[in-house]
């Protein structure tokens, strides 16, 4: 077997709060195993090296959107990024756009929440639930159209990404329209494309400068790029009296 | 001293899905409702579930005919009768209808699609023109029909984005990245909780006349855990300090037997189910030899002990992390790889960098589920602290006995959420006095005065990571899969040597202020005495109970043994104390007598049939 790498992460480290503290980046060396991926490197670094480094992980495994960063200046998944596939300098830097807590942990909470309540992310539907009804019938190609738009895990990538969230702070970014894709797209809600009335705004579709980062650095492969397709065709139908009002 | 103060109707500690659950239903009641979480809400523990979520709708081929007494039954076996059966009763009746209250907030079940198809197994079904369109349901382990309904393999955080919505829709205030620290009480009423905000170390004390603990379970406190990495006990901790609530069986632990070596993440039952085989370091299949008739398909807890005890023989595979067993799906093909165990081949290529096409996969058991927790009543409600509750995963309300049926989790937080929440806002309606004023002001106090002792570096300099790890090498080692006396014993000085330990923490990172910022490390000191009381819970509750049942195995008490121990093991720690307090209740058997589960070693008669 080769010789193991030795890995060196630079890390920026800086605590907002600490009117002492000073934006800076600080080196570690780990020696690299088999499989290793950032979230292993970090830990290791942690538990070994500086108890007092920041950075946010939960789930592990690509689900919970918790631990974005830029790796070598592209948005990651710190979880699912292997260090085999990386030079042995490594430099970790918070995701722009969202607020910096402190080292690599950033607010990204906040930023989904306030963009989910502008949308109103919530199913609005047309009927009270009845408990003891069953269900309303729906195919299953259709389920599956609407969990394949649901699956987004806002992690932010594409809002660290994007040229246009990075200018305009309003900017609804990828995660903000494809969730508006999840509603239209599902017959439960009542809601066309152009009942959100922010969608036509430059912080809708029109804000979207078409460089299309987002696309390639969601981690869950979402199809982005033609949901903004179809978002764009859809508000044209509607606001054209063409159809597709659900309404 | 003044301190800061919120003041709300209910406090809901924990937004995943029973917290989230809990706190529509009191909102919609007319309370206001305050949320507190370690993460935003749907990055929750919850939102990692993949399986399935188990409601007996019966409108799949294989759950044709299915009823919440099929399930009913399917629950209290898999619980060894450790169970209270009214609450089993009441949560069957009521799951279906958890689902559809789901499918009317949005969550894009898989539906049934009408006409014959073949099942993995090769089996060919009917599914029937009148249940097309409606809600389908998988297999899951342990149950005698199909019930368990999905979104594909994300099941959780479809659930918990359509709740989190409710969250939204109804404006109720949330709090992340907040921690709550310690309830605020006076022995008899709870009144809210000092919260810790983890962006800046500061801490409130919320006021409420309604408490309520849905933080999910423990499993951080063992070294390999498929848990998510917040799940570190906390909120059962804040409980168990009160000195008047009882958690209940916390002894009953359970563990996966396939967790991803060393990343702990969970593979799917299904890799065994379709096929593949567990191999040893001289890439021998093992299993066989323990297990003649099921193999690899023995029940959970069955396999996770025959892993064990291979490798305890050394037989595992050595490597940095530790020895560990493969997996082996290689003779399984590309195609169905890639396509029904999409997930798992995902996880290996992306997270530990080998392809299962080629390559096998490094396994070992993992602790999975916590089914002890805070006891409450049929409501909810905690007894011995007016104004406390408890749901989810970090509650003992007591529906999965000794061992979890995969899916009635999920089932469980909506359903528990509701009834709780529902309790919570029926409560309200009673009048109650406000909390005496310096209440708050001192249990403030109690925090700040750690955290600055922490932060002075004056206790000692031992390092909270260190003592960590050797917290969850004890648990993992002594009160894992196998059990004895000596090693508990063992276990509960150990601990116990540690809690002494822990009380000369001093910070490591140099960059811990002194004002109290919310830097990792001061938080972890602060959780690390709790958890080793939590620690310390398990390993004498599994001491003392001397029985093997369900999840929990004593290798020197190898039978279930109902005469003495049908009972509900209740832990309680007088502040100050240096070990819990065990007291037992009699688990409620209202309709299905104790009898032979049909699998496992430990059950009744000590019948083995793998
Ligand atoms: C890998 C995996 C797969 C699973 N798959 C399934 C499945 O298919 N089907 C099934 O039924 N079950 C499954 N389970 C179990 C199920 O996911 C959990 O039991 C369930 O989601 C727990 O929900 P909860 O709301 O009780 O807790 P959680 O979802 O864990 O939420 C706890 C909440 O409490 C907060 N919190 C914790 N401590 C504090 C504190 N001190 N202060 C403030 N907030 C706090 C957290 O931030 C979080 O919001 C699975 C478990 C695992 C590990
Ligand atoms: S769209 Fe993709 S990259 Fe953007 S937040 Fe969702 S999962 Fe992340
Ligand atoms: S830790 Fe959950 S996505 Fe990386």
């Amino acid at each position: 077997m080769a010789e193991a790498r030795v890995l060196t992460i630079r890390a920026f480290r800086h605590d907002p709060a600490d009117q002492g503290s000073v934006p800076r980046l600080q080196d570690y060396t780990v020696t690299e195993e088999p499989g290793m991926n950032l979230f292993t490197a970090l830990h290791r670094i942690r538990d070994e090296q500086d108890p007092s480094i920041a950075f946010d992980f939960s789930c592990r495994s690509a689900v919970c959107g918790s631990c974005g960063m830029l790796v070598n200046g592209k948005p990651r998944l710190a979880c699912r990024t292997l260090t085999r596939d990386l030079p042995a300098l490594i430099q970790l830097m918070p995701m722009p756009v969202f607020r910096l807590i402190r080292d690599l942990s950033v607010d990204t909470g906040v930023w989904f929440r306030g963009m989910n309540g502008r949308i109103e992310s919530w199913l609005h539907e047309a009927r009270p639930f009845d408990p003891t009804a069953p269900e309303e019938r729906m195919d299953q190609a259709t389920a599956e159209k609407v969990y394949d738009a649901d699956r987004c895990i806002e992690c932010g990538l594409c809002v660290a990404g994007c040229a246009t969230a990075a200018m305009r702070p309003g900017f609804l970014g990828a995660a903000g329209l494809n969730r508006i894709g999840r509603f239209v797209l599902d017959p439960r809600d009542t809601r066309s494309a152009a009942d959100f009335s922010v969608l036509s705004t430059g912080e809708g579709v029109f804000g979207c400068l078409g460089l299309l980062g987002c696309h390639d650095y969601c981690p869950k492969d979402l199809p982005l790029r033609e949901r903004f397709a179809y978002l764009r065709r859809s508000l044209a139908w509607n606001l054209l009296g063409l159809g597709g009002r659900k309404r | 001293m003044t301190v800061d103060t919120r003041e709300t109707d209910v406090l809901v500690i924990g937004g995943g899905l029973a917290g989230e659950r809990c706190a529509v239903e009191a909102a919609s009641r007319g309370r206001r409702v305050l949320v507190v979480s370690l993460v935003p809400p749907r990055r929750s523990h919850s939102c990692g579930a993949q399986g399935g979520m188990q409601a007996a709708l019966g409108q799949v081929a294989k759950g044709y005919g299915d009823s919440p007494d099929i399930h009913f039954a399917d629950t209290v076996r898999g619980a060894d009768w450790g169970c209270d059966q009214d609450i089993v009763r009441r949560f069957v009746d009521l799951a279906p209808v958890a689902v559809r209250q789901m499918a009317a907030w949005g969550v894009p079940w898989n539906r049934v699609v009408p006409g014959r198809r073949t099942l993995p197994s090769g089996e060919s079904v009917e599914e029937r023109p009148e249940f097309a369109g409606l809600i389908a349901a998988r297999d899951f382990g342990g149950t005698a029909k199909w019930r368990a309904c999905h979104t594909a393999d994300g099941t959780g955080h479809a659930l918990l984005y359509a709740l989190d919505g409710q969250v939204l829709r109804l404006g109720l205030e949330v709090l992340d990245r907040t921690e709550a620290v310690a309830l605020i009480h006076d022995g008899g009423r709870c009144h809210g909780a000092v919260v810790r905000d983890l962006r800046t170390g500061a801490l409130t004390a919320c006021t409420a006349r309604a408490t309520v603990i849905a933080t999910g379970g423990y499993g951080r406190l063992y070294g390999a855990s498929t848990n998510a990495m917040i799940n570190d006990g906390t909120g059962m901790v804040i409980a168990l300090d009160t000195g008047v609530v009882a958690l209940g069986n916390m002894e009953a632990v359970q563990f996966h037997p396939t967790a991803l070596a060393p990343q702990n993440i969970l593979i799917t039952e299904g890799c065994r189910g379709d096929g593949g085989h567990l191999l040893d370091r001289s890439l021998h299949r093992f299993m066989p030899d323990y297990e003649p008739a099921r193999a690899e398909l023995a029940s959970r807890d069955v396999v996770a002990r025959r892993m064990t005890q291979h490798l305890r023989a050394g037989h595992g595979v050595e490597a940095p992390g530790g020895a560990h067993l493969w997996l082996d799906v290689r003779h399984l093909g590309r195609a169905h790889l890639e396509t029904a165990l999409r997930e798992v081949t995902g996880i290996c290529r992306t997270i530990a960098g080998l392809d299962p096409v080629t390559a096998l996969i490094p396994v070992w058991p993992a602790q999975h589920y916590s089914m002890g927790g805070v006891r409450t009543d049929p409501d909810g409600r905690v007894p011995g602290l007016a104004g406390l509750y408890a749901a989810g995963e970090a509650a003992c309300w007591d529906l999965h006995g000794f061992n979890r049926l995969g899916g009635n989790s999920l089932a469980e937080t909506l359903v528990m959420g509701g009834i709780t929440g529902s309790a919570v806002a029926a409560d309200l309606e009673a009048p109650a006095a406000p909390p005496p004023a310096e209440l708050a002001a001192s249990c403030v106090g109690v925090q700040e005065d750690r955290i600055r002792r922490f932060a002075s570096g004056t206790e000692g300099s031992e390092c909270v990571h260190d003592l960590r790890r050797a917290m969850e090498g004890i648990l993992l080692e002594h009160a894992g899969v196998f059990r004895t006396g000596a090693g508990l014993r063992e276990a509960v000085d150990a601990l116990a040597d540690l809690a002494g330990r822990a009380a000369r923490l001093g910070p490591r990172g140099g960059r811990t202020s002194a004002a109290g910022g919310a830097d990792p490390e001061t938080s972890a000191a602060l959780r690390l005495p709790g958890q080793l009381r939590l620690a310390a819970t398990i390993a004498a509750g599994a001491l003392a109970r001397e029985e093997s049942r369900g999840s929990h195995f004593r290798e020197d008490f190898p039978r279930r043994d109902d005469a003495r121990w049908l009972v509900r093991t209740l832990a309680t720690w007088e502040p100050g104390a240096q070990g819990p307090s065990l007291s037992y209740e009699p688990v409620r058997v209202t309709e299905l007598p104790p009898g032979d589960r049909g699998y496992g070693e430990g059950s009744a008669g000590g019948v083995k049939r793998g």
